[in-house]
């Protein structure tokens, strides 16, 4: 068994062992993608529930790719779409999904913690898909699937984080993660948005973005939260572009083997420039890629699919 | 005669009990002599009396009854919660005879009518003496003055808009200097809303660790330090709620060495738990004032100890186990605490040396009445026969069944206390008795 419980609620509960089988297994499925046909059918039968309590568009049907390629039967249901109303219980919810024999459940939700308690209450196994701002497994893996095809072996290589760290959840995941592989992580952002408590998780905060980044392997840039932000933890896009934003002249200081990350969507000219985004520094693409190999990878070894399937990844 | 807790007679002893009372637990055993509702006698050795019925209390501790400065009743608007009589159930099993009942009910307690609607309530029930207070702004708005004077001659005690702070100024300055002629306090809920926002936990470490929005302790130092500064230009008296934080404390301690009318409480939660209990997300940790972190606790359970702050007060906050199933940051604030807040005492406070038993039933009992002039709180001869019997040494598990309050949303559920109430007495009467 790759994976030791029945759910991914975070990094924080993964050991580095773990992630690296969980990774071994996404870049297997990342290289079913190049042939004419994609799909495995090793969910045959599997009912997976996409609940998506927030509005996602690429998570969702990240998810959903990933679903349909392992031929999983689907259902879909999100806050738009169903009668959720501020106040009703999680727990009515679980009771619902546990009384439908569902295989597997995929939650995205606003309260942080939210699928902690499911997994608490259901016997199926449960993916977060991002719960409020503290954690976003996936992404985290993803990001760390990326920077390892770069890289290789993250043990003393540098990631500088920028950006919204208090309302990130991907961030939460990239520090949990990356610090179990071994990588330097370094925060970065407005000193309204990167949470000092932070530093006793032993990572580097530094307001600087020219010292943040100056020895950087790795720039992951988080997404500025327009709509969280209506008390004035910064006083415009453009200064916040102009202080924090990724810009051609921020990534001519580079080593020049760094590269850029972000998890999308961007807000183009705010926290990177669209020259930067649509560059040669950057990995979003592939970012996306991988993010549905990690998903594959997640949801096949939780149903308890043999890690040995599928031919070795020519990489 | 035979002792019989079946037919309690109007004049009894209590024997074998060591006496705590004046900030001092007895040596040696005494016992007590009830009469028609009064005590009769009290002291040391046994009594020479003849022909009473004696209950046999040995091993256990008699004090006067509890005395809580901070409940919330629930009624009117939210029965489900609690009612005023599930509520004087909750603090006669907790040891407690006189409680002080918060207005931020649905509707406020913003009237004269209302307050005697509550004292009514209380005295149906029977089972402790409810002292209400109204509301400073009508239906807890925040705007203009509700009729003093009116509802102390109905029995307010006090008045706040508690569960909400007075954010303005000026009106809390008036209503100090007005409450103050009428000889009742302003109870402060002291948090800067501005400061605080949407925080749902202390913001700190554990905050910042688990994505949830932080509330910063400056949010309530500087609520305190306003309020202190309004006191001192009026020379009213203010009561500080539920104090949290080592610079509240702080704050209050140099307003006392300077003269000031300042009084304060600290909650059972506050003097014994930490921001991490909250790691798990179980709203069971989730109030207002948030937990703090361990030099808060630290702070104020000393600042308890050395008269800082002058009582422990329960800040009851009874929820139903729907609300607090919610996720973290949508359930509503606050725990129960009245029948927990002995056993919380006595194993977090007094087995851990911070406090002797003597003071923290002092703490419990007659500082409470003596700053909001209740007529409680003192075990002497001629007083009203309010007293609890307890068992200092007692260990039991607070657990979901074994609770007289409506809800069950306590901190400590699943721990294990010291010290258990064996029985309550309100005027001679058993109002709760262990069957445990």
């Amino acid at each position: 068994m790759i994976l030791k419980n029945k759910d991914v609620l975070g990094l924080e509960e993964i050991s580095a062992e773990e992630i690296l089988g969980v990774l071994e297994m996404a870049s297997r499925f990342r290289a079913v993608f190049d042939r004419p046909v994609r799909s495995v059918p090793i969910m045959r039968g599997r009912t997976v529930v996409n609940f998506f309590h927030e509005p996602s568009t690429r998570t969702r049907i990240s998810f959903e790719l990933a679903e349909k390629r392992l031929s999983a039967d689907i259902i879909n249901f999100s806050s738009a779409t169903s009668s959720f109303t501020k106040g009703e219980t999680l727990r009515d919810t679980a009771e619902n999904l546990a009384a439908m024999k569902i295989d597997m459940l995929i939650i995205r939700h606003n309260s942080a913690g939210a699928a902690q308690y499911l997994a608490k209450v259901l016997e199926c196994s449960v993916i977060n898909a991002g719960d409020g701002a503290h954690e976003h497994p996936t992404q985290g893996l993803l990001d760390i699937m990326t920077m390892r095809q770069r890289l290789g072996d993250l043990r003393g290589k540098k990631v500088t984080i920028i950006g919204d760290i208090s309302h990130s959840r991907v961030a939460r995941s990239n520090i949990w993660g990356l610090h179990k592989l071994g990588a330097e992580v370094t925060l970065c952002g407005p000193p309204t948005m990167v949470p000092g408590g932070l530093a006793r998780l032993g990572v580097n905060i530094e307001y600087d973005l020219k010292k943040a980044v100056a020895d950087a392997d790795v720039l992951n840039v988080l997404r500025i939260q327009l709509e969280r932000h209506s008390s004035a933890s910064f006083p415009s896009n453009r200064e916040y572009h102009r202080m924090y934003g990724i810009t051609e002249d921020v990534v001519r200081t580079l080593k020049p083997e760094a590269f850029v990350m972000h998890p999308g969507p961007m807000n183009r000219d705010v926290e990177i420039s669209s020259t930067v985004a649509d560059g040669p520094r950057q990995v979003i693409l592939d970012q996306v890629a991988n993010g549905v190999a990690v998903r594959m990878a997640l949801i096949y070894l939780l149903s308890g699919g043999d890690p040995g399937a599928l031919s070795p990844a020519q990489e | 005669m035979e002792w019989s807790w079946q037919r309690i007679p109007s004049e009894f002893l209590v024997t074998g009990v060591k006496l705590c009372r004046r900030g001092k637990l007895g040596k040696r055993k005494g016992f007590l002599h009830v009469r028609k509702g009064r005590i009769e006698g009290l002291g040391v050795g046994i009594p020479k009396v003849e022909g009473v019925p004696a209950l046999d209390g040995e091993g256990l501790i008699c004090a006067p009854g509890f005395v809580d400065l901070h409940a919330h009743f629930r009624e009117p608007g939210h029965e489900e919660k609690e009612t005023i009589a599930s509520g004087c159930k909750a603090a006669a099993k907790g040891g407690y005879t006189s409680v002080v009942t918060m207005p931020n009910t649905d509707p406020a307690i913003d009237n004269s009518g209302m307050i005697r609607y509550l004292i009514d309530r209380g005295r149906e029930a029977g089972l402790c003496r409810i002292h209400p207070t109204g509301s400073v702004s009508p239906g807890l708005k925040g705007q203009g003055m509700t009729e003093f004077g009116d509802m102390v001659n109905a029995g307010a005690v006090g008045f706040t808009d508690d569960g909400m702070p007075v954010e303005n100024g000026g009106l809390m300055s008036n209503a100090l200097k007005y409450a103050d002629v009428l000889g009742v306090p302003i109870i402060t809920h002291a948090e800067d809303k501005s400061i605080v926002g949407k925080g749902c936990m202390h913001g700190g470490y554990w905050s910042a660790r688990l994505g949830l929005v932080g509330m910063a302790r400056a949010g309530e130092d500087v609520a305190v330090f306003r309020d202190v500064e309004l006191a001192r230009s009026s020379g009213a008296h203010l009561h500080v709620a539920h104090v949290s934080t080592k610079g509240a404390v702080e704050i209050i301690r140099r307003a006392k060495a300077e003269g000031l009318r300042i009084t304060a409480e600290a909650t059972p939660h506050h003097i014994s738990l930490d921001h991490s209990r909250c790691r798990d997300y179980s709203p069971l940790f989730k109030m207002n004032p948030p937990l703090r972190e361990a030099d808060d606790v630290n702070a104020v359970a000393e600042g308890l100890a050395d008269g800082t702050i002058d009582c422990l007060a329960t800040d009851h906050a009874p929820h139903t186990d729907t609300e607090k199933e919610y996720q973290f940051d949508q359930a509503p604030f606050g725990v129960t605490g009245l029948e927990t807040a002995l056993g919380v005492g006595i194993t977090y406070l007094v087995n851990t040396g911070i406090m002797d038993m003597g003071k923290l039933i002092q703490c419990m009992s007659e500082t409470p009445a003596r700053i909001f002039n209740l007529p409680a709180g003192r075990l002497e001869e001629g007083a009203e026969a309010d007293f609890v019997l307890f068992d200092p040494e007692r260990q039991w598990v607070v657990a979901k069944d074994d609770f007289q309050s409506l809800s069950h949303n306590s901190s400590f559920l699943g721990e294990t206390l010291t010290g258990r109430v064996t029985a309550t007495f309100l005027g001679g009467r058993l109002t709760w008795r262990d069957q445990d």
